[in-house]
C-alpha cells in the first residue's frame, strides 16, 4: 500500500526535526533523573517564587486604566442600562417579572401550543411533539419559572450574539485586515476558559443577568463570525456576476444577493449561536444568575440526585428542541403555493398560532392550572429518585464496582500518574511538549509550544497548570480507550455508524453542565467524578470522528485490500486507520478542547487546578488574577490544538486526502 | 445609432491575471507568448484582442475551455476591468465610467445569460426576472407587468410562482433568458448559456433562442465551445486560442480560409458542405448560364444538382438579381473534399 511507503520527506538539514526532540526529550530525561537522584538544584525544579512576574498585578493596573482612566466603565454601564431594559422586558413577557411591559407571564400553555406550532412549521409532527413536550415537560415537573429565566437570557444574548456575529462577519469578509485582526482574536477566544469571560462581565456589566447575557454573547459570537464569512465566500461567481448584471449597487449586492445566498451557512451559524449561548447561560450560575443553571448547581451542591437528575432531563429537552429546530431551519427550503391559494391557506401556520396562543392564554384566565402550575401541583418525583438513584448505587455490584474504580483507578492510577507529572522539572515539562510540537508539526509550533508552556511557567501557577493538564490527559486517554474502540466497532456497518453518529450528534447538543450530573451520581464529589465528566464529555468527538474517518477511507483503497487478500484485522491498521489518522487527530483536538473546558466547569466538584482558583476569583475582583489563570488555560490548549490541527493537515495532503 | 459606430469596440485589449497585472504589463517585452507569461506567474486571460462588434450582428466566440472566452465578455461588460487596451461600448469608453455610470449601463443595455444560471435560489421565477427592474427601482406593479411579459416570452407560463429549484435545468435556464430580457437590453451576453443541458433540451432552447434573435434582433456575443451550435447561430465566429483572438470572420470563410494552423486543426473535422454558401463562392465578375442557385444555398444543399449538371459556371443570385457565378468544381471539391 501507498500508505506505508509515504515516509515524512527527508530534510536536506543537519538535524531533522525529529532528532532535535529526541535531543529535548532525552535532556528533559536527564533533568527528571537529576531531579530523582536529589542531585537537581531547586530553581531548576520549579521557577523560584521571586523571579515571577507579577502579571496580575501588571494587568489590574492595565484594567484599571481603561476602566477608569479611560472611561471604558462608564460607557459599559450605560450599555448595561439598554441592555439591562431589554432583559427586564424578556423577563417580564417570559416569567413575568415585575417590568416594562407588565403583561407577563406567558402561560405555559401558550407558550407550549406555540411551540408545538413552530416545530409542526419546520419539521413535521415529530419537532411538533418535541417541542410541545418540552414545555410540557418543564412546566408539570415544576420548574417553567427556572426554565424561563434562562430562556428569558437566551432570547436577548442569542440574537445580540447573531447580529454582531453577522456584521463582523460581514466586515471580516469585505475587508482583509479586519480579517487579519479578527482571527488570532477568535483562536484565543474559543480556547479561552468560560470563567475568564465571567468575571469581566460582572465587573463591567453588574452581577446578575446583564452580565450573564453579556458572557454569554460574546461566547456565542466567533462560529457565527466564522459561518458567515465562510458562506459569503460560498456565493457563487456566477450568481454575483448575475446580480453585478442586474445593476446592483453595493448595498444591493449585499441585501439582495450574497446574504440570501450565504442563507444555509447563516442559519448553521444560528444554531451554533443558540446552542452555544444555552449552554452559557446555563453556566452563568456561577456568577449568581438565577435559571435552571443555577438550580442544578444548588441540588447538585446539597447532593439531590433526583431533582438534579429532572433539571437535567429539562436542559437536555429543551437542548435538544432548539437543536432540532434550528437545524430543521436550515434545511427548510420555500415551497410555492398553486395559483388562488387564498391567504389564509398561505398563511395557515401563523394563523393557527396565533389562535391557539390566544385560545389558551384566554382559557388561562378561566383555569389557573393552564396558566401556572402551582407549587404541589407539579409531578416532580426528587424525593422518590433520590432513594431509586441511592437504592441503585447501594447495589453491591454496582458499590463495588464503583469502589473498585475508586480504588484502584485512583490510588493505583491516577494519583501516582498526577505525582509523576508533578515531578518532572519545569525546564524538563517545557522541553517534552516543545518536543512533541517539533515532532508532530513542525518548527513554527515547537516555538510556539515553548512560549507559550514558559508563559505557563512565569505566571506562578505552574502545579495547578500541571494538575489541570493532567486532568485532561488520564480523561482524554481514558476517553480514547472506550471511544476508539466503540468508533471503530460502530464504523463497521452503514447502519450502527449512523446510530452512533445520531448519538454523539444528540450528546454534542447538551450543555457541558449536565455531563457532570452522572458523574456526581456514580462518584460522588471526588477527584474521579472529574474525570468522569470530562471523560464521557470527551468521548463524543473521538467516537465521532473515528466513525467519519473510517466512513470515509476512500473505497477504492478498502477495495484493494479486499482484493490484495487482507482479513479485517490486516485491512483496518494497513488501509483503514491509517487513511483515518488525520480524521481521527482532528478528534482527538476535539476532545482536548472539551476537555480543557470541562476540567475548569468541574472545578466546583473540589480539584486543585486552575478551575479553582478561577473560581474563587468570580466572588472577588481579582481581574488580573482571573485573567493570568485564563491565559494560562488558554496557552496550555492553543499548544495542543495548533500542533495537532497542523500535524492533521500535512498528513492528509500527504496522503492526498486533503 | 448610426450604423457604422460599432456597438462594442475593442482594442488591443488585455486581461492579466496575478499579483501585479498593471505593473507587468508595463514592463513586458513586446511578442511575449502565453506560455512566456504563465513562467513569469501571470495568466493572459485576454491577449491582445482587438474586434468589432456592430448592430444586431450575432458574434459567436468560440474556444477551447479556458481560452479567455468568458474573460472576454467579463471585459465587455466589465465585470472584470481590463489590464491594457480599451473598450468602448457605443462610443462610450467603459474604463472611464464611474460606478453609478457604470451601473446605469448595465440597468438600461446590457443583459447576461450564464452556464449555471445563476438564478437566485430564494426568489421565485417571477421575482428572478424582476430583479434587475426591482434593482432600478421600479415600481412593483411595472415591474411585475413586464416581468409577466417576459416569462410568457420564454414560455414559462404558469410557473411564475416556481422556485428555481423546483424546475428542470432547461427551464432554469429560461428564467435566466428571461431575467437577462427584462430590462430591453441593446446587448446581450451569452456565456455558454446551454453547454449545461442535455442535447436534447439543447437543440430545443438553440430553436427558441434563434426564435427570440429574430424577434428580437439585438446585438448578440454568444459563447459556445460546441461548432454545431456556433455554426447554427453566427453571423461571424471568432476563435480563440490562449486568450487571443485567432481569427474573426464569417463561417463560410473559416472553415474556407483558416487563418492559422490551429484553426484549420480546428475545423478540420467539420463537414464544410454544410458551412460554405452559394453567395461565398460565386465570383462577382464571372458569369454563368442556367438556372441561378440562391446565395443562401449551402453545398449541401446543392448537392444533387452538383453532381447531375455538366456547366462549369453556375450563376449565384441573391435577392432576385445576379450577383456573380461560382465554378461547379469549387462547389464539388468542397463536397468531395478536395485532394489538396
Ligand atoms: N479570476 C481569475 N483569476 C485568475 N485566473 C483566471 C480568473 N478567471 C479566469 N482565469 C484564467 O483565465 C483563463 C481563461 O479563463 P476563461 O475565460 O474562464 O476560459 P473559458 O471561458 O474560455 O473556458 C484560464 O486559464 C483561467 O484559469
Ligand atoms: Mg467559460
Amino acid at each position: 500500500m501507498s500508505v506505508e511507503t509515504a515516509t515524512l520527506p527527508k530534510s536536506p538539514r543537519a538535524y531533522s526535526n525529529i532528532q532535535i526532540a529526541v535531543a529535548f526529550v532525552a535532556a528533559a530525561f536527564g533533568l527528571t533523573i537529576l531531579q530523582y537522584i536529589g542531585l537537581l538544584p531547586a530553581w531548576l525544579h520549579r521557577l523560584p517564587e521571586t523571579i515571577i512576574p507579577n502579571f496580575a498585578g501588571w494587568l489590574d493596573a492595565l484594567f484599571n486604566f481603561v476602566k477608569d482612566d479611560l472611561g471604558l466603565l462608564a460607557f459599559t454601564r450605560f450599555l448595561t442600562e439598554g441592555l439591562e431594559w431589554l432583559l427586564d422586558f424578556s423577563a417580564n413577557i417570559f416569567f413575568g417579572k415585575r417590568r416594562f411591559p407588565n403583561v407577563g407571564p406567558i402561560p405555559w400553555t401558550a407558550m407550549a401550543a406555540v411551540a408545538a406550532v413552530i416545530g409542526y412549521y419546520l419539521g413535521g409532527w415529530r419537532l411538533a411533539l418535541l417541542g410541545g413536550g418540552t414545555m410540557v415537560w418543564t412546566a408539570l415537573i415544576g420548574q417553567w419559572k427556572i426554565a424561563m429565566q434562562t430562556m428569558s437570557v437566551l432570547a436577548i444574548a442569542a440574537p445580540l450574539a447573531f447580529a454582531i456575529g453577522l456584521s463582523l462577519g460581514i466586515a471580516a469578509w469585505k475587508y482583509d485586515w479586519v480579517d487579519r485582526a479578527i482571527k488570532p482574536i477568535l483562536s484565543i477566544l474559543q480556547t479561552l476558559p468560560f470563567f475568564t469571560y465571567l468575571l469581566p462581565a460582572v465587573i463591567f456589566f453588574k452581577v446578575g443577568p446583564t452580565a450573564g447575557a453579556v458572557a454569554t454573547t460574546i461566547y456565542a459570537i466567533p462560529p457565527m463570525i466564522l459561518m458567515t464569512t465562510l458562506g459569503l465566500k460560498k456565493v457563487s461567481p456566477e450568481v454575483v456576476e448575475a446580480g453585478k448584471m442586474s445593476g446592483c449597487t453595493k448595498a444591493q449586492m449585499l441585501r439582495h444577493v450574497y446574504i440570501p445566498s450565504a442563507r444555509t451557512e447563516i442559519l448553521v451559524g444560528v444554531n451554533q449561536v443558540i446552542m452555544l449561548c444555552l449552554a452559557m447561560v446555563v453556566l452563568t450560575a456561577f456568577i449568581g444568575m438565577p435559571g435552571l443553571g443555577a438550580k442544578l448547581l444548588a441540588m447538585m451542591g446539597s447532593f439531590k440526585l433526583g431533582r438534579s437528575f429532572e433539571i437535567g432531563v429539562t436542559i437536555v429537552l429543551l437542548a435538544v428542541m432548539l437543536d432540532r429546530m434550528s437545524k430543521a431551519w436550515v434545511i427548510k427550503q420555500p415551497e410555492h403555493f398553486e395559483r388562488g391559494t387564498p391567504w389564509w391557506k398561505r398563511h395557515s401556520m401563523l394563523l393557527l398560532g396565533i389562535g391557539l396562543f390566544s385560545g389558551f392564554t384566554l382559557l388561562s384566565l378561566v383555569v389557573p392550572f393552564l396558566a401556572e402550575v402551582g407549587r404541589g401541583q407539579d409531578l416532580s418525583q426528587g424525593k422518590e429518585l433520590d432513594n431509586l438513584i441511592k437504592g441503585f448505587l447501594d447495589i453491591e455490584l454496582v458499590k463495588a464496582t464503583t469502589g473498585f474504580l475508586r480504588a484502584f483507578l485512583n490510588v493505583q492510577v491516577l494519583i501516582p500518574f498526577r505525582n509523576f507529572m508533578l515531578s518532572i522539572p519545569t525546564p524538563a515539562f517545557i522541553l517534552l511538549v516543545t518536543a512533541f510540537a517539533l515532532a508532530l508539526a513542525g518548527k513554527r509550533e515547537a516555538v510556539f509550544a515553548l512560549i507559550f508552556f514558559s508563559l505557563v511557567a512565569l505566571s506562578g501557577w505552574w502545579d495547578r497548570a500541571i494538575i489541570t493538564l493532567y486532568s485532561v490527559i488520564s480523561a482524554v486517554s481514558l476517553a480514547a480507550l472506550i471511544g476508539l474502540p466503540i468508533g471503530i466497532l460502530a464504523a463497521r456497518s452503514e447502519k450502527w455508524s449512523q446510530r452512533a453518529l445520531l448519538v454523539c450528534d444528540t450528546a454534542q447538543t447538551f450543555p457541558s453542565f449536565v455531563y457532570l450530573i452522572p458523574a456526581i451520581m456514580l462518584f460522588g464529589i471526588t477527584d474521579i467524578a472529574v474525570i468522569f465528566s470530562i471523560l464521557i464529555f470527551a468521548m463524543v468527538p473521538l467516537t465521532r470522528y473515528t466513525i467519519e474517518g473510517l466512513r470515509t477511507v476512500p473505497e477504492e483503497m478498502t477495495e484493494a485490500a479486499d482484493m490484495a487478500g487482507s482479513t479485517r484485522m490486516q485491512k483496518l491498521w494497513n488501509v483503514q486507520l491509517p487513511l483515518a489518522l488525520p480524521t481521527m487527530a482532528v478528534g482527538f483536538n476535539q476532545a482536548i478542547m472539551f476537555a480543557f473546558f470541562m476540567v475548569i466547569i468541574a472545578a466546583f466538584i473540589g480539584t486543585q487546578d486552575l478551575g479553582q482558583e478561577l473560581q474563587r476569583t468570580l466572588a472577588g475582583t481579582d481581574l488580573g488574577k482571573n485573567f493570568v489563570l485564563g491565559i494560562c488555560v488558554s496557552l496550555m490548549a492553543l499548544t495542543f490544538d495548533l500542533t495537532i490541527m497542523k500535524w492533521a493537515a500535512d498528513k492528509k495532503r500527504m496522503l492526498g486526502l486533503a | 445609432m448610426s450604423a457604422d459606430i460599432p456597438v462594442i469596440s475593442c482594442k488591443n485589449a488585455w486581461k492579466i491575471f496575478g499579483p501585479d497585472p498593471e505593473g507587468f504589463l508595463k514592463g513586458m517585452p513586446a511578442g511575449m507568448s502565453f506560455d512566456d507569461i504563465r513562467a513569469a506567474g501571470y495568466i493572459a486571460g485576454v491577449k491582445d484582442v482587438s474586434i468589432d462588434i456592430h448592430k444586431g450582428e450575432m458574434l459567436v466566440i468560440m474556444g477551447l475551455s479556458g481560452s479567455g472566452k468568458s474573460t472576454l465578455v467579463r471585459c465587455f461588460s466589465r465585470l472584470h476591468d481590463i489590464t491594457g487596451g480599451s473598450i468602448s461600448v457605443e462610443g462610450q469608453d467603459i474604463m472611464s465610467l464611474s460606478e453609478k455610470e457604470l451601473i446605469e449601463l448595465r440597468r438600461s443595455k446590457m443583459g447576461m445569460v450564464f452556464q449555471s444560471f445563476g438564478l437566485l435560489p430564494h426568489r421565485t421565477v417571477l421575482e428572478n426576472v424582476a430583479f434587475p427592474l426591482e434593482m432600478r427601482g421600479q415600481d412593483k406593479h411595472a415591474r411585475r407587468e413586464r416581468a409577466l411579459e417576459v416569462v410568457k416570452l420564454v414560455g414559462l407560463e404558469g410557473r411564475e410562482d416556481y422556485f428555481p429549484r423546483e424546475l428542470s435545468g432547461g427551464q432554469q435556464q429560461r428564467v435566466g433568458i428571461a431575467r437577462s430580457l427584462a430590462i430591453e437590453p441593446d446587448i446581450w451576453f451569452l456565456d455558454e448559456p446551454f453547454s449545461a443541458l442535455d442535447p436534447l433540451i439543447r437543440k430545443e432552447m438553440q430553436d427558441e433562442f434563434l426564435r427570440l434573435q429574430q424577434l428580437l434582433n439585438k446585438t448578440i456575443v454568444f459563447i459556445t465551445h460546441d461548432f454545431d451550435e456556433a455554426l447554427r447561430l453566427a453571423d461571424r465566429i471568432a476563435i480563440m486560442k490562449d486568450g487571443a483572438v485567432e481569427q474573426c470572420d464569417t463561417p463560410d470563410q473559416i472553415v474556407l480560409h483558416p487563418a492559422t494552423e490551429y484553426v484549420r486543426k480546428f475545423t478540420e473535422d467539420i463537414n464544410k458542405a454544410r458551412v460554405v454558401h452559394a453567395g461565398v463562392l460565386a465570383q462577382p465578375d464571372a458569369t454563368g448560364e442556367g438556372e441561378p442557385q440562391d446565395a443562401s444555398a449551402t453545398v449541401h444543399d446543392m448537392a444533387r444538382m452538383l453532381v447531375n449538371d455538366t456547366r462549369d459556371m453556375i450563376p449565384v443570385q441573391r435577392n432576385g438579381a445576379v450577383i456573380g457565378a461560382m465554378p461547379r468544381k469549387d462547389a464539388l471539391d468542397i463536397l468531395l473534399g478536395s485532394e489538396a
